[in-house]
């Protein structure tokens, strides 16, 4: 065996452990499902069988489904400018020298810290009707009684309001970062020429942010589709589908109905809704950034 | 042209006194070096005439104009900064007319400063270009546009050539002189290397722990320093600085100590170049024979001190080898150690 015939077989046999279980645990199941999405699901007296697009046919007229997909858009609509906005704005506040520094930017960082699941039950308390934090602050002023959670106008805002919380603190330490490897040279050479705050901002901190509002967009895209521990915490959906999101509703179709081969169905349109996000911010807007 | 003044100004943070009652001049047009090593407070007093730091005390006038308070933007005053601050994502021709875009000028306006900028520093087929495309040198030509186009009176240079190779500081040295001669434009420039401060300024101004040890005249630096400090700051290789009392026993060889100087307080210093090598002189043993080409320099020791001098040519002389040296009149500078200030010596 040759020096370059060993250097390959080393350099296959340590990207192996990786490559194993990348295939093992997502590649193959998403294979699986688009497979599976052909496919009827199985019961005890009927194995599955090969049905076509009959799956995809039903999808399309399932209002649950068409419900879901509107609400995730509005949750991504209601959640990514929001926090990303708001993640920039800390990590501006918190970067320039403050008093207690670290503690206030450790209080922005704790809701990422904190698991969704214990989030989530405390913000079931903040929005409790009656005597919940929010409508016992609202009473106060003499403001009129609202059910959160329990009202289909608010409900969708209430878990939009939570992952807001929960993301911004997490996109501000990736803001943090990129701000702190800006030399503070050039905010003081745009003073002397003259260059208001919100001037630089706009001419030269936010382009200069780019890659990373890119990276942050990604995730926070991502997380607008994954997220949904807080859903089945809060409202499992409801009322009346209200809040009903596309990955919750796999899960209940999979694992609530056990409909697995229709579950397998959503799951493609999740998985080709997501690949197009990636294909749009990667192959486009990467293109009109600037890298050092 | 303005001219640049601070009396009394005083930078403190908590106890520490970065910047100590400092007060000095510039008049209009002319090149001042703020020289010093690092930690004296030369950044800190081009950042308070900046207007990027706030003076604790006194006042710094500007065109005859209190500007004490004003922001930097409101001073007539344009900067290089040593890594240059150029803005990354911008192209060569956007950060150059950064500032005329602030100030809404007009586009005819903005293109006629550019192209003369962009003609005077040589930087035409540039333009375009983003800055990490460009070499030390042309990142610091594009600095030096941005405070071109300003059209400030007053251009403040915080170490602009520190990042560059040393060939390229020669020639950049030589251009910054000539443009800012050409423009007329009164800088403040600072500086840790004193080469760069005595081939450029008109007035170099050497700072130490806050406060000026001397301010005049790159010559009067050099030719009659006003402290031990300034001495061996100023000039390769420094000024020998001897203790007088380490010389016991060979008063014949050398200049006596003016009236009034007690032997033990005294400090005698002469320039390398002065310090003769003859027979019979004070004797001394080679430590050391530099030879540089057109110059030798010969480090010998006398007793616990060392001195250097520095002779035309070659000098056959070895190290061990015994030599006697001699300080011809009026070659001495005498300070007192207590001190460390001058008391007489040459004009």
């Amino acid at each position: 065996m040759t020096a370059y015939q060993r250097a390959t077989v080393h350099g296959w046999l340590l990207l192996l452990p990786a490559m194993s279980c990348l295939a093992l645990f997502t590649h193959w199941p998403a294979v699986a499902s688009i497979i599976d999405s052909f496919y009827s699901t199985p019961r005890p007296r009927r194995p599955s069988r090969f049905i076509g697009l009959d799956n995809y046919e039903a999808m399309i007229a399932d209002p649950i489904f068409w419900r879901a997909l509107v609400n995730n858009f509005w949750f991504a609509v209601g959640t990514i400018p929001l926090s990303i906005g708001l993640a920039i704005l800390m990590a501006i506040w918190v970067n320039d020298r403050i008093k207690g520094q670290s503690l206030v930017r450790m209080a922005y960082f704790t809701p990422t810290i904190l698991p969704m699941i214990a989030v989530a039950n405390i913000w079931l308390f903040f929005f409790t009707p009656q005597y919940g934090l929010i409508e016992q602050v609202v009473q106060l002023f003499g403001g009129n009684a609202t059910n959160w959670l329990g009202s289909g106008d608010t409900a969708l805002f209430a878990v939009i309001v939570v992952a807001v919380w929960k993301e911004a603190g997490f996109f501000m330490i990736f803001y943090l970062a990129a701000l702190q490897g800006i030399s503070p040279s050039l905010g003081e050479a745009a003073a002397i020429e003259g260059a208001s705050r919100w001037y630089y901002f706009r001419r030269v901190l936010f382009p200069l942010l780019m890659p990373t509002t890119l990276f942050v967009l990604i995730n926070a895209m991502i997380n607008a589709f994954r997220m949904v521990d807080h859903i089945v915490v809060m409202t499992k959906g409801g009322p009346d589908n209200a809040t009903i999101l596309l990955l919750y509703y796999i899960y209940q179709v999979g694992f609530s109905f056990w409909d697995t081969a229709y579950a397998a169905t959503l799951t493609c349109v999740l998985l080709a809704l997501l690949a197009i996000i990636a294909f749009v911010q990667y192959g486009w807007l990467e293109r009109r950034i600037h890298y050092r | 042209m303005a001219a640049v003044e601070l009396r009394g100004v005083t930078k403190a943070w908590g106890e520490t006194r970065a910047v100590d009652n400092i007060s000095f001049r510039v008049e209009p047009g002319h090149l001042v070096a703020l020289l010093g090593p690092s930690g004296c407070g030369k950044s800190t007093t081009l950042r308070l005439i900046a207007g990027l730091e706030e003076a604790s005390d006194g006042v710094i006038r500007i065109a005859d104009r209190d500007v004490t308070h004003a922001p930097p933007a409101g001073r007539g005053i344009a900067m290089v900064f040593q890594n240059y601050a150029l803005f990354p994502h911008l192209t060569v021709a956007e950060n150059i007319i950064f500032g005329l875009r602030v100030r809404a000028l007009d586009k005819a306006e903005r293109d006629a400063r550019l192209k003369e900028a962009a003609t005077i520093l040589g930087l035409g087929k540039l333009l375009d270009r983003k800055p990490s495309q460009l070499s030390g040198g042309q990142q610091q030509r594009v600095a030096l546009g941005r405070a071109i186009v300003a059209r400030a009176p007053v251009c403040l240079m915080d170490e602009p050539l520190s990042n560059l190779d040393a060939q390229l500081r020669v020639e950049m040295r030589r251009e910054i002189r000539d443009l800012q001669r050409r423009l007329g434009i009164t800088m403040v420039y600072v500086t840790h290397d004193q080469v760069e401060a005595m081939t450029m300024a008109d007035q170099v101004i050497l700072m130490r722990e806050g406060k000026i040890e001397q301010d005049g005249s790159p010559a009067d630096l050099y030719e009659r320093p006003e402290t031990i400090f300034v001495a061996r700051f100023v000039g390769a290789p420094p000024m020998n600085v001897t203790p007088l009392a380490g010389l016991a026993g060979a008063e014949a060889a050398w200049p006596a100590p003016p009236d009034g100087l007690p032997r033990e307080r005294a400090a005698l210093g002469v320039r390398a170049e002065h310090l003769d090598i003859v027979e019979g002189g004070l004797p001394a043993d080679i430590v050391a024979v530099e030879y540089l080409g057109g110059e030798t320099l010969v480090e010998a020791s006398l007793g616990s001190h060392r001195v250097i001098a520095r002779r035309p040519g070659k000098i056959a002389a070895r190290q061990g080898e015994r030599i006697g040296l001699h300080v011809p009149e009026g070659a001495a500078h005498w300070f007192d150690m207590s001190n460390g200030r001058r008391l007489s010596g040459p004009a």
